[in-house]
C-alpha cells in the first residue's frame, strides 16, 4: 500500500514538473495566408501580438491554420482546435470578445500625385471617379463602403475586389491597393489595416484618409473596434487576455504602428497627410 | 413526442391550388376533357428496363423513374433492410449511387472517396476504393457543406468530380485512374459539387462558388481523354457565353448583343456568379442539353442594377459545340438567391390541344415552369407552394412579376418573404412516372424575414449584412411532397413533412414514390394517392435521392444513402450554433430542432422484399 502511494506521489511530482517546465501553448486560430493580419511564417501583426501574449503567459504560440472564410470560427475556435482568435470586431457574436485593443476605419486610398484629398462619401467628384471596393460575397452582405456607394446611387463606376483575393498569391488582399497604384481605379475604399500595410509596400506613393462620415444612418459603421475572441464560456482566458491587453498596451501599439495600421483611438503623430 | 410527422393531408392552401385528390383515377387519364397524361419522350422509353441505374438522374430526360415493379403497392409493406454500408464520413451525403451490371458505385462528400461494391458477394463486399485525395483547403472555401451529388458512368469508366475542381475518370473494373483534369481553382473560390453528366462522347461539368466572386461556367470534356472540348461562361461577352448565329431566344428580353456584359454595371460581370451546380438534361433528337445557372453574386442587388445576365438562366445548347440555341432568364435581377439550377424533366404532352415537346422545372422561385424545349417558350408557370415574393410570370414577356412590398435592401426591414432563399425547392431532384403522368416534387415550405443589418467579419475585414431569419411557411410545417400534373399545371395531392424534404424522389413502375426525410425516415408513397405505404428509420437524416436496381439475383432493391448535412442540415453535420442567426445564412434558426431528431453519419441502406 504505502509503496504504491509513494509511487503515485512520485508520478504526480514528475507530472507537475513536466507541466511547469513546458506550460500549455497559447493555441491560436489563424489564417495561414492573410497579410497584414497573419501568415504561416509569422509575418503578420496578429502573429506578433500572439507572440507577445504568449510571452506574457510564459509559453509559446501553437497555431491552428484555417482560411478565414465562412465557417472559420466553427471549424477552429468552436471546434476546440484552438482557443483564441487574435482579431475580431468587438461586436462579434460568434466569439466572446475581449476589451478592444485598437480602433480603425475604412479609408480612401489614392495616389499622392493625384492630390485628390478625398475624405467624404458625399464628395461631388466621387460619381465621376472609378472606385474600388472590397467584396465579401455572403448573401446581402458587403463591406460598408460598398453599401454606402450603392446607397448613393454609385454602381456604374465601381470595381469589386474579393477580400479573399487569389489564395495562391503571397498577398491575396493586395490587388485593391495595386489597382490604385497602377491607375486601374482612381480611389479604393479599404479597411484600414489592409490599406496601411500595402501602402507602405507600394512603389507608387499612396495616401490613405479615413472615410467620412464615421456612420451612415440608420446603421452603417465605417469604424470598428477590434478585440481578441475566445470561446463562449472561456472566461478564464478572456480575463487573462484583458489583463495582458491592458498591461502590454504600449507594445501592442508599437506593433500596430510597425504595420501602418490607421488608428482612430490614438493620436499617431506620424500619420500621413 | 408528437405523432409521426406525416399524415396524409389534403392541401388547404393558397388560392391557386384548389387541389383535391383526384381519387384513384390516374390524373389526366381519359377524363371528360379528353386530356391525355404527360409522357416520357420516345428516347427514354421504359419498355426495356434493364434494371440498372446508369446515371444519377436515371436517364437523359431526368425522370428518376425505374420500370422495375417487383416491389409494388401490394407488397411494399414487406420491404426490409437487406444490407448496409458505412461510408466513413459525417458531412452531408447528397449522392445517388449507380448500379452498372453487378457493381454499385458510390462517391462520398469531401474527400470524395469512390467505392465499388460487388453486389454478387453477400452484403455487397468492397471491390475497390478510389481515393482522389483532394486538397484539404477546399473545405475552407466551399460555400455550403462539402457535398458531392454523385457519379457518372460511360463505357467502362466511372467519372467523379472532386471538391477541389478535378474531374476524374477511373476504370469501372479496377478503380485505376484513367484521366484527371483540373477545371477550376480553389484559390479563387471555385469548387465542384455537382454530378458529372455524360452525353455521347462528352462529360459535362460546372462550377460552384457564386458567393466567392466566381464566374460561372459549364465545361465539356472528352470522355476518353479528359481534354476540354468547350467551355461556356454564364456572364460576359457573347463569344465567352457561346452565343452565335444559332442563338434564337424566344423573348425580346433575352435578345441582343453581349447582354452578359450590358446588363451589369461596368465590369461587375467578371465576378458575377451564375455558377452551374445542378442538373443537366439531354434531348438526342435535337442534340440539345438543358441546364440552369445560379444566382448573381457576390454583389448585393442594389450594387448591380440590370438583369444580370446570364445568371438564373435556363440554357439550351448544342451538345457537340456548346453553342446556345436559346436561353430564357428565369429570374432577371434576382434579389432572393433563387438559383436557377434545378432539374429540367423532359416530357411530351398535350397543351391546348397540341402535342408539345416540353421541359418541366419545379423552380426555386415557387413556380413549376412548363417550357417548350424546342424554342424556350413558357407555356405555363403555376405555384406549387406558397409564393408571395413575386406575382407570377407574365407569359407575354416571360418576365417574373416583382412585388413592390417584398423588395429587399440592406437597412430595410421586409417581413414574410415566401419562399425563403432555399426556394420552394432547392437542388433536390423530382421524379416523373409515366404511369400516373405526375411529377413528384420533394420540397420546402419556408419563409423569411429580412431584418436590418448586423456587423460581421471575414478575412480580417469587417462587413455589414442583413439578418435573415427563416421559419416555416403557412401551415407550420417545413417540408412537402407534391404530386404535380404538368398537363393541368396543378397539384393532385400533397403531404406535409416536419422538416424540409431535401432528398429528391424516385418513382417506380410499382406505382410507388420513394423519398427520405431529414429526421431519418426512408418512405414510400402510393404514387396515385400519396398514402404512406412504408417507412423505415435509418441512422441519420436523408438528403440524397434514392434509387432502385435489379440485383444479380434478379430481385429488386431500393437504396437510400443517409447522412444529414447540406445547407439545410448543416445544423447537425457541422454542429452549427442555432442561437446564431447568421449560421447557414439564416437557415440554422429554422432547423434548431433537427439536432434532437437525428445525428450525423454516412450510411447506405439497401432494401428488398
Amino acid at each position: 500500500m504505502s509503496s504504491r502511494f509513494e509511487l503515485a506521489v512520485a508520478l504526480l511530482f514528475v507530472t507537475t514538473i513536466a507541466f511547469a517546465a513546458e506550460p500549455a501553448p497559447l493555441r491560436v486560430c489563424s489564417d495561414p495566408n492573410n497579410l497584414p493580419f497573419s501568415n504561416s511564417r509569422g509575418e503578420g501583426f496578429e502573429n506578433r501580438i500572439a507572440q507577445l501574449v504568449a510571452k506574457d503567459l510564459g509559453t509559446k504560440v501553437s497555431y491552428y491554420w484555417w482560411a478565414q472564410r465562412r465557417g472559420f470560427v466553427r471549424n477552429t475556435l468552436t471546434a476546440g482546435k484552438c482557443d483564441v482568435i487574435i482579431g475580431v470586431p468587438s461586436s462579434f457574436e460568434l466569439a466572446v470578445p475581449t476589451r478592444p485593443y485598437y480602433r480603425s476605419s475604412y479609408v480612401f486610398v489614392t495616389r499622392r500625385d493625384r492630390k485628390l484629398h478625398l475624405t467624404s462619401f458625399d464628395d461631388p467628384r466621387l460619381p465621376k471617379l472609378k472606385i474600388g471596393v472590397q467584396m465579401i460575397g455572403d448573401d446581402y452582405a458587403s463591406t460598408p463602403p460598398a453599401h454606402a456607394l450603392a446607397n448613393r446611387g454609385m454602381t456604374a463606376n465601381i470595381t469589386g475586389y474579393m477580400v479573399y483575393g487569389n489564395y495562391a498569391d503571397a498577398d491575396p488582399p493586395r490587388r485593391i491597393i495595386d489597382a490604385v497604384a497602377n491607375g486601374e481605379v482612381d480611389v479604393s475604399a479599404v479597411w484600414g489595416p489592409t490599406a496601411g500595410y500595402y501602402i507602405r509596400k507600394s512603389r507608387v506613393p499612396l495616401v490613405a484618409r479615413p472615410v467620412e462620415p464615421q456612420f451612415d444612418l440608420p446603421f452603417l459603421p465605417f469604424v470598428f473596434d477590434i478585440s481578441m475572441g475566445v470561446r463562449r464560456g472561456d472566461t478564464a482566458l478572456k480575463d487573462r487576455l484583458d489583463a495582458i491587453i491592458e498591461k502590454r498596451r504600449k507594445e501592442i501599439d508599437a506593433i500596430l504602428r510597425d504595420y501602418g495600421v490607421p488608428r482612430l483611438d490614438v493620436v499617431d503623430e506620424r500619420s500621413s497627410s | 413526442m408528437r405523432r409521426l410527422t406525416v399524415s396524409l393531408l389534403l392541401l388547404v392552401l393558397a388560392a391557386s391550388c384548389k387541389t383535391q385528390r383526384e381519387d384513384s383515377q390516374a390524373p389526366g387519364a381519359s377524363k371528360g376533357s379528353g386530356e391525355a397524361k404527360a409522357m416520357m419522350p420516345a428516347f427514354t422509353t421504359t419498355a426495356n428496363e434493364d434494371g440498372q441505374w446508369l446515371s444519377v438522374q436515371k436517364d437523359y430526360a431526368n425522370t428518376r423513374f425505374s420500370g422495375l415493379k417487383e416491389i409494388n403497392l401490394s407488397n411494399v409493406d414487406k420491404l426490409k433492410a437487406a444490407t448496409t454500408f458505412s461510408t466513413g464520413f459525417t458531412t452531408g451525403h447528397e449522392a445517388t449511387p449507380l448500379v452498372v451490371g453487378d457493381t454499385m458505385y458510390l462517391v462520398t462528400p469531401f474527400p470524395n472517396v469512390l467505392y465499388a461494391l460487388d453486389l454478387k458477394q453477400p452484403g455487397g463486399a468492397t471491390k475497390w476504393v478510389y481515393q482522389p485525395r483532394p486538397d484539404p483547403a477546399a473545405q475552407g472555401v466551399a460555400c455550403c457543406d462539402v457535398v458531392n451529388r454523385g457519379e457518372a458512368y460511360v463505357d467502362g469508366k466511372v467519372i467523379i468530380n472532386t471538391l477541389d475542381n478535378h474531374t476524374i475518370a477511373v476504370s469501372a473494373a479496377t478503380g485505376e485512374e484513367l484521366w484527371n483534369t483540373k477545371l477550376g481553382d480553389i484559390n479563387r473560390g471555385e469548387t465542384i459539387t455537382m454530378a458529372p453528366f455524360v452525353v455521347k462522347d462528352k462529360v459535362l461539368v460546372g462550377n460552384s462558388g457564386g458567393e466567392m466572386g466566381v464566374r460561372g461556367w459549364i465545361t465539356a470534356l472528352d470522355v476518353n481523354t479528359g481534354k476540354i472540348a468547350w467551355r461556356a461562361y454564364s456572364t460576359g461577352p457573347d463569344s465567352d457565353v457561346l452565343l452565335g448565329p444559332q442563338f434564337k431566344p424566344f423573348y425580346p428580353m433575352d435578345q441582343g448583343k453581349d447582354l452578359g456584359v450590358k446588363t451589369w454595371p461596368s465590369d461587375a460581370w467578371k465576378i458575377g456568379g451564375g455558377t452551374v451546380w445542378g442538373w443537366i438534361s439531354y434531348d438526342p433528337e435535337t442534340n440539345l442539353i438543358y441546364y440552369g445557372t445560379g444566382n448573381p453574386g457576390p454583389w448585393n442587388a442594389d450594387q448591380r442594377p440590370g438583369d444580370n445576365k446570364w445568371s438564373c438562366t435556363l440554357f439550351a445548347r448544342d451538345a457537340d459545340t456548346g453553342q446556345a440555341r436559346w436561353a430564357y432568364q428565369i429570374g432577371p435581377h434576382d434579389i432572393y438567391d433563387y438559383d436557377g439550377i434545378n432539374e429540367s424533366i423532359l416530357l411530351d404532352l398535350q397543351f391546348n390541344g397540341k402535342l408539345r415537346k416540353v421541359l418541366v422545372r419545379p423552380e426555386r422561385d415557387g413556380y413549376v415552369y412548363l417550357i417548350d424545349r424546342t424554342n424556350g417558350e413558357v407555356l405555363s408557370a403555376n405555384p406549387y407552394g406558397y409564393v408571395n415574393s413575386t406575382a407570377g410570370v407574365d407569359l407575354k414577356t416571360g418576365r417574373l412579376i416583382p412585388v413592390a412590398t417584398k423588395q429587399t435592401a440592406v437597412g430595410k426591414v421586409v417581413r414574410d418573404i415566401c419562399p425563403a432563399s432555399p426556394g420552394t425547392k432547392d437542388w433536390q431532384p423530382s421524379a416523373f412516372s409515366p404511369q400516373t403522368g405526375l411529377i413528384y416534387i420533394t420540397h420546402q415550405n419556408l419563409c423569411m424575414d429580412f431584418e436590418g443589418v448586423e456587423a460581421n467579419y471575414i478575412a480580417g475585414t469587417p462587413f455589414v449584412g442583413a439578418n435573415v431569419k427563416m421559419y416555416p411557411g403557412p401551415g407550420g410545417h417545413r417540408g412537402e411532397v407534391t404530386a404535380w400534373n404538368p398537363v393541368t399545371g396543378k397539384p393532385v395531392w400533397k403531404i406535409k413533412e416536419r422538416f424540409p424534404v431535401w432528398s429528391g424522389a424516385l418513382a417506380t413502375a410499382g406505382d410507388l414514390v420513394f423519398y427520405g426525410t431529414m429526421d431519418g425516415w426512408a418512405k414510400a408513397l402510393d404514387a396515385r394517392t400519396g398514402a404512406e405505404v412504408w417507412k423505415f428509420k435509418v441512422g441519420s437524416g436523408i438528403i440524397a435521392p434514392p434509387m432502385t436496381y435489379r440485383g444479380p439475383d434478379g430481385r429488386q432493391y431500393v437504396a437510400f444513402l443517409s447522412g444529414v448535412g447540406g445547407w439545410a442540415g448543416a445544423v447537425v453535420s457541422a454542429n452549427l450554433d442555432t442561437r446564431d442567426s447568421t449560421a447557414a445564412l439564416g437557415f440554422a434558426t429554422a432547423m434548431s430542432d433537427l439536432k434532437k431528431a437525428t445525428t450525423k453519419g454516412g450510411m447506405l441502406y439497401v432494401f428488398s422484399l
